[in-house]
């Protein structure tokens, strides 16, 4: 007994002395486990290295230090995801959340745990447009853009290569049906025909069927909005195979080393569009990225750190941890007018701030956030030129 | 006259080509069921884990001859790797039914009884496979890759609509005949076949004239190791290796060993083609064909699709449920379920 009452007694006096010595707490919820655990440390890296940046420079809320703390997305289990995003707030008592990742569980947090409890979360990779029109109460943000702006690129792609029909195949889940919809809706208004917009099922061993129902549809170009390790892939084949359509359209899933690897020349002249952009702040991150040990050109690194970066920033510039005071801020910092802040110069940042002066954080990846707090995007128009991916230009 | 033919070409690019292959690979898996439950009297759930076990020793050993430089172009070297997957899934199998299914036989268990069993080494199985190979996509087809290019159909007929048809197609479809003709010759004109044919007709009286059970039992796991490999690398090369997709092939092959008539050979291969056309037909789009078939004021707005191609499974349960309300032995007469 005696022993358990010590034990208690010593574990109040850690968690207070930790809340006492001016340490702000910031929640990484990604995926560590799940579809997408392949991409999620490289994210995590990405808003721990803002973090410590942050958290060195001493110049963050008079002296404070930040902390991350990671928590488990899963990326599709809605329970659990929430039930790890209750546990951020109620016992590690974060002042902001880096995330969710995937689109559906991001959606359930800010409804179930962010909302009520008026926590800022700000996600680097959802992009479904459904969590544009969502009720956020000003506490949800996004340095990854909507697919809904995916879709515009896509369709301004398309009929500039003077594509005047398409056929889309989507995976069928929120990114897929999202973003289909996205460039359906638009490509429709630029007066283009969308002769069929079907849906696939990922794993399956065979598309022969799926295909056949593309190719009675007919159009120029096939849309696959899939995903190239699933059954996007599959697509393709048979739609080559069959000699159903041999021209493509490849949004962001479907962009990779694999697709290179799968049908090289087979392809060639398709097009596609993935996040990107020719701003000095990526290979400024790279940089960074090499000295600390993680990859800055994995998908949604340089999104994870504008995140992590932009949640203190508007901390500093409400000069307060609580997110009621800072989330107005977000979009402040974030956009013009102000001094341009990089990767690497969030130092500069805390004391411009701290001066009272505006600051335009650009970031990695070029941040701009629009409407409901989510970035503008900034996309790269690609070409399959004798089997290898080419970039075109940058939207 | 141009257009009749575009229509076929349509037909058979989209239609009659996948659909005989795929056809042939289900026949093929359901003659391995309907020889277990003809002979040992119950439904195999294991079966298509044992078609995922078969082609993954063949992937492995076609990976291992790749590494040696053994090939057989134009032909895929997988064919040369089919002999040891038979073998060691022949392995796998006796010694499975040496641990599991001769201590039921033994005590005269009742059927149910096999098929729970079975359906605990197919998960046995499911493990294995996924802990050798794991649970991803692998491709192992090399060599040629098509008899005829669509886009080389094109050019040679003049005709707008392209027909293709891949080399592991043409393959299938040949390795399919050459084993049941090989199957059935074994069946009806050897003494061992004979004697299975007996046993499997009346175990009694065929144990009183001196048959062997268990010589009977081996040689058909043989016949099974031999079928379920050969399906399986078949379906692998054709479309791909994945242990997830060969386990869902267990509806379509029972529903076409049900359909064609449990027990019964060429039943089995009946219900493989019926369950792969309808399958096929029902989820097609006809548009494409009768675009070219009806007159021009007829041409038809939408797709013609009678079902999306999610309900695919669908058709064989629903072809599944209707054979069993109406004809529970199955087109040729089989044992009723």
């Amino acid at each position: 007994m005696k022993k358990f009452l010590f034990a208690t007694a010593a574990m109040a006096i850690v968690s207070a002395s930790a809340a006492y010595a001016g340490e702000v707490k910031i929640g990484i919820e990604l995926g560590f486990t799940g579809p997408i655990e392949s991409l999620t440390p490289g994210m995590a890296a990405g808003a721990e290295a803002a973090i410590k940046e942050v958290s060195k420079s001493g110049a963050f809320m008079n002296g404070s230090t930040v902390v991350p703390v990671r928590a488990d997305s899963t990326c599709i289990d809605s329970a659990a995801a929430t039930a790890a995003a209750e546990r951020l707030i109620t016992s590690d008592k974060v002042a902001g959340i880096v995330g969710a990742d995937c689109s559906g569980v991001t959606g359930a947090i800010l409804q179930n745990v962010a909302r009520p409890n008026g926590m800022v979360m700000i996600s680097p990779s959802a992009t479904s447009p459904a969590l544009s029109t969502a009720p956020d109460d000003g506490l949800f943000f996004r340095t990854a853009p909507s697919d809904a702006r995916q879709g515009q690129v896509a369709a301004d792609i398309l009929w500039g290569h003077g594509v005047k029909s398409i056929a889309i195949t989507y995976t069928n889940n929120d990114y897929g049906k999202g973003l289909a919809d996205a460039i359906a809706s638009n490509f429709k208004a630029k007066g283009g025909k969308v002769t069929i917009n079907a849906s696939h099922e990922d794993g399956k061993a065979d598309y022969s069927a799926e295909v056949g129902a593309l190719a009675s549809a007919g159009g120029d170009v096939l849309v696959v909005a899939g995903y190239v390790d699933q059954g996007g892939s599959g697509i393709v084949r048979a739609a080559l195979d069959t000699g159903a359509f041999d021209k493509f359209y490849f949004p962001d899933g479907m962009i990779g080393a694999k697709l290179e690897e799968n049908f090289g020349k087979e392809i060639d002249g398709s097009m596609g569009d993935n996040p990107g952009t020719d701003s000095p702040g990526a290979a400024i991150l790279q940089k960074i990225g090499k000295e600390q040990g993680f990859d800055s050109t994995s998908p949604f690194v340089p999104e994870s750190y504008d995140a992590a970066a932009l949640l203190m920033l508007a901390m500093q510039a409400a000069g307060s941890t609580n997110p009621a005071d800072y989330k107005g801020k977000v979009m402040d910092v974030a956009n013009a007018p102000g001094v341009k802040i990089f990767p690497g110069e969030l130092a500069k940042a805390m004391k411009l701030l701290k001066e009272g002066k505006d600051i335009d954080y650009v970031g990695a990846s070029a941040v701009e956030l629009i409407g409901p707090g989510e970035s503008k995007g900034n996309y790269r128009e690609i070409v399959f030129k004798n089997g290898k991916i080419t970039t075109v230009k940058y939207w | 006259m141009i257009d009749i033919l575009n229509a076929l070409a349509a037909l058979a690019n989209y239609v009659f080509v996948p659909a005989i292959s795929y056809g042939s690979q289900l026949a093929l898996g359901a003659l391995g069921i309907t020889l277990i439950y003809g002979i040992l009297r119950f439904s195999n759930f294991a079966h298509g884990d044992t078609m995922a076990f078969g082609t993954m020793v063949v992937i492995l050993t076609t990976w291992w001859f790749q590494g040696m430089g053994i090939s057989i172009a134009p032909l895929p070297t997988a064919l040369l790797a089919l002999p040891v997957g038979i073998v060691v899934t022949l392995v796998l199998l006796l010694g499975t039914d040496r641990a599991v299914f001769r201590f039921y036989r033994r005590t005269k268990a009742a059927p149910i009884v096999f098929v729970m069993a079975s359906l605990g080494i197919m998960f046995i199985y499911n493990g294995l496979v996924r802990f050798i190979i794991g649970p991803n996509e692998q491709r192992f087809s090399d060599g040629a890759r098509f008899i005829i290019k669509a886009r080389e159909f094109k050019a040679a007929t003049g005709l707008n609509e392209g027909l293709s048809i891949k080399l592991s197609q043409g393959i299938t479809v040949i390795t399919a005949v050459i084993v049941v003709v090989v199957l059935f010759w074994f069946l009806n004109r050897t003494r061992t076949g004979k004697s299975m044919r007996a046993f499997s007709d009346n175990e009694d009286l065929a144990l009183l004239s001196g048959i062997n059970p268990e010589r009977v039992v081996t040689i058909s796991w043989v016949l099974v190791a031999i079928l379920a490999t050969i399906a399986g690398t078949l379906y692998g090369l054709d479309k791909s290796y994945k242990p997830f997709t060969y386990f869902q092939l267990l509806l379509p092959m029972f529903a076409a060993a049900i359909v064609g008539g449990l027990g019964n050979p060429v039943g089995a291969i009946a219900g493989g083609f019926v369950i792969s056309f309808s399958e096929v037909a029902v989820t097609y789009a006809w548009k494409k064909v009768l675009v070219y078939l009806l007159p021009e004021q007829w041409a038809p707005d939408g797709l013609v699709q009678l079902m999306s191609t999610d309900y695919k499974f669908a058709v064989s349960f629903s072809i599944l449920v209707i054979v069993l309300l109406f004809r529970p032995t199955g087109i040729f007469k089989g044992q009723s379920v």
